[in-house]
């Protein structure tokens, strides 16, 4: 009897929290947020319907914002361009927290315990890290001051690592650093200098193993392995645009996640119609292929059997589906102008896609390649599941 | 001299007396074309600029910042790149008039 005493009384606060007639319980397994990055709001959507269930609006400037999410996949974290940390009740679709931690901030992490939440910042250029429930300093780092000692280095590409650690790459001064929390709330940072130039973005595999960034000030990129940082930064796919000329970037691509098939691990080129292919064991480029447009996004479906592709400016209303074992472009669909992200569904047999100038996310069948469903949305930019709470290095 | 060398190179003097010409007495940009600029700006430009020109991985474009700038090399700066930055050249995409335009808006200041 307490215990059904205890349950209606739950729901009941769960009700009174949310301010609706009637709110059922529910998991959050199939929960998302849609950034709607002019209007500064976000969309709750949810994934096994295809459906909006809430807009939260007062996040600021959304401009590249990216999130992460709670331990229980209650809670999203929105790191917005403005400083901004909101913390989301995806339950309650209500700003559990918000403050504004710095003043150009790029995107962060939560750790591998789920108690820290880590931001880069472009402005004052470094890392803050944060207490997860209350979104109270924990750890300030600022960055290496740049050459002419006007100001940090920008911060990008943070990803968690297990060890309760956070990695970031330094943009102006060439360097990755290792942040390590598992002794206490100030961190013991390892820093790699001459790692590259104008390292961009980075990326984790899921078995949080091999730290990659992607080099914009030249053709290459930067790998750590984390199981043997005493060896060092080392070099790969070096200078893999040799004897072709650079196109002009309108739009700077991504590193997310993991993009690996087999021994295959596939990675967009900087300023090229191509997707590069390098072999895993060795990380020497073994191909490339050729695209429609220069490659932002480059995408493993979660089984891993198809790679999808979208693409920078003015070849942004494309998307390529690449098979992963023969590398042949299997279809290149058209969703319309302004493909900024794609996200997939947890067991890969959907494809969510933010169609920024249409004012729509698409949710495509990945086995059909058909569109499905339309969702509005206003602008929308990045798409975030709440499966990405339960891996590591995004 | 072939006749196509000298075509050509009449083409490129009339072309070069052309150009300044045809920036001062060119047509206004066309209403719509305005609106597909002024998107390009805050969505595109907005990419590293920030929606707000606030600044990202490109420096901040307030008009407040830009003030003691000069116009014509802030439309160079569109048209040409600045090399050594993540700064592209826009001259594919964009003419010299269309630049200036986008400058003129960023001085006013611009809101998504």
């Amino acid at each position: 009897m307490m215990r059904r005493i205890g349950t209606v009384v739950l729901a009941g606060l769960l009700t009174a929290c949310a301010g609706q007639p009637s709110t059922q319980l529910r998991g959050t397994g199939d929960l998302g947020i849609v950034i709607e990055r002019a209007a500064g709001s976000v969309q709750i959507v949810e994934h096994s319907h295809n459906t909006t269930l809430a807009r939260v609006e007062g996040l600021g400037d959304l401009s590249h914002a990216s999130v992460v999410f709670s331990r229980d996949a209650r809670f999203a974290y929105v790191f917005g361009r403005d400083g901004g940390l909101t913390k989301i009740d995806m339950l309650t679709a209500k700003i559990d927290k918000r403050i504004i931690q710095g003043g150009n901030s790029i995107g962060g992490a939560i750790s591998q315990d789920g108690r820290l939440i880590a931001v880069g910042n472009y402005e004052p250029g470094g890392v803050k890290v944060f207490d997860a429930d209350t979104l109270e300093l924990v750890a300030d780092i600022p960055a290496t001051t740049v050459a002419d000692g006007s100001r940090g280095s920008r911060v990008v590409g943070m990803v968690d690592a297990p060890g309760q650690k956070f990695l970031v790459s330094l943009f102006d001064t060439g360097e990755i650093w290792i942040a390590d929390f598992s002794k206490s709330n100030t961190p013991k940072i390892t820093r790699f200098t001459n790692i590259g130039d104008q390292p961009y973005d980075s990326m984790l595999t899921p078995d949080g193993r091999y730290y990659i960034a992607g080099l914009f000030g030249e053709d290459g990129m930067a790998l750590l392995d984390l199981w043997h940082p005493e060896k060092g930064v080392k070099r790969i796919l070096d200078g893999y645009g040799r004897g072709s000329e650079k196109l002009p970037v309108y739009k700077m691509p991504h590193l997310e996640g993991w993009t690996v098939a087999g021994d295959h691990a596939f990675v967009p080129a900087i300023g090229r119609h191509k997707v590069l292919v390098m072999d895993t064991n060795t990380w020497q480029q073994t191909g490339s292929i050729d695209t429609v447009g220069q490659p932002v996004f480059v995408m493993a479906r979660p089984d891993a059997r198809q790679i999808w592709v979208n693409f920078a400016f003015p070849d942004n209303q494309f998307v390529q589906v690449i098979d992963s074992e023969t590398h042949e472009i299997l279809a290149t669909l058209e969703p319309g102008p302004g493909v900024l992200h794609m996200e997939f569904t947890p067991r890969g047999e959907h494809i969510w896609i933010s169609v920024r100038d249409k004012g729509e996310v698409q949710v495509w069948d990945t086995a059909t390649l058909k569109k499905l469903h339309t969702l509005p949305a206003d602008n929308p930019s990045g798409i975030f599941f709440s499966d990405r709470a339960h891996r590591i290095g995004l | 001299m072939t006749v196509t060398k000298i075509a050509s190179q009449f083409f490129g003097v009339i072309m070069m007396s052309l150009l300044p010409l045809s920036l001062s007495v060119a047509a206004p940009l066309s209403t719509e074309r305005q609106a597909t600029l002024e998107h390009l700006l805050i969505q595109d430009c907005g990419s590293c600029h920030g929606l707000r020109m606030t600044g990202g991985l490109g420096p901040a474009l307030t008009p407040q910042l830009l003030a003691d700038k000069s116009r014509e090399s802030l439309i160079a700066t569109v048209m040409y790149g600045r090399p050594g930055t993540a700064m592209p050249p826009w001259d594919a995409l964009l003419n010299e008039q269309e630049a200036a335009w986008m400058i003129d808006r960023l001085l006013q200041g611009v809101t998504p």
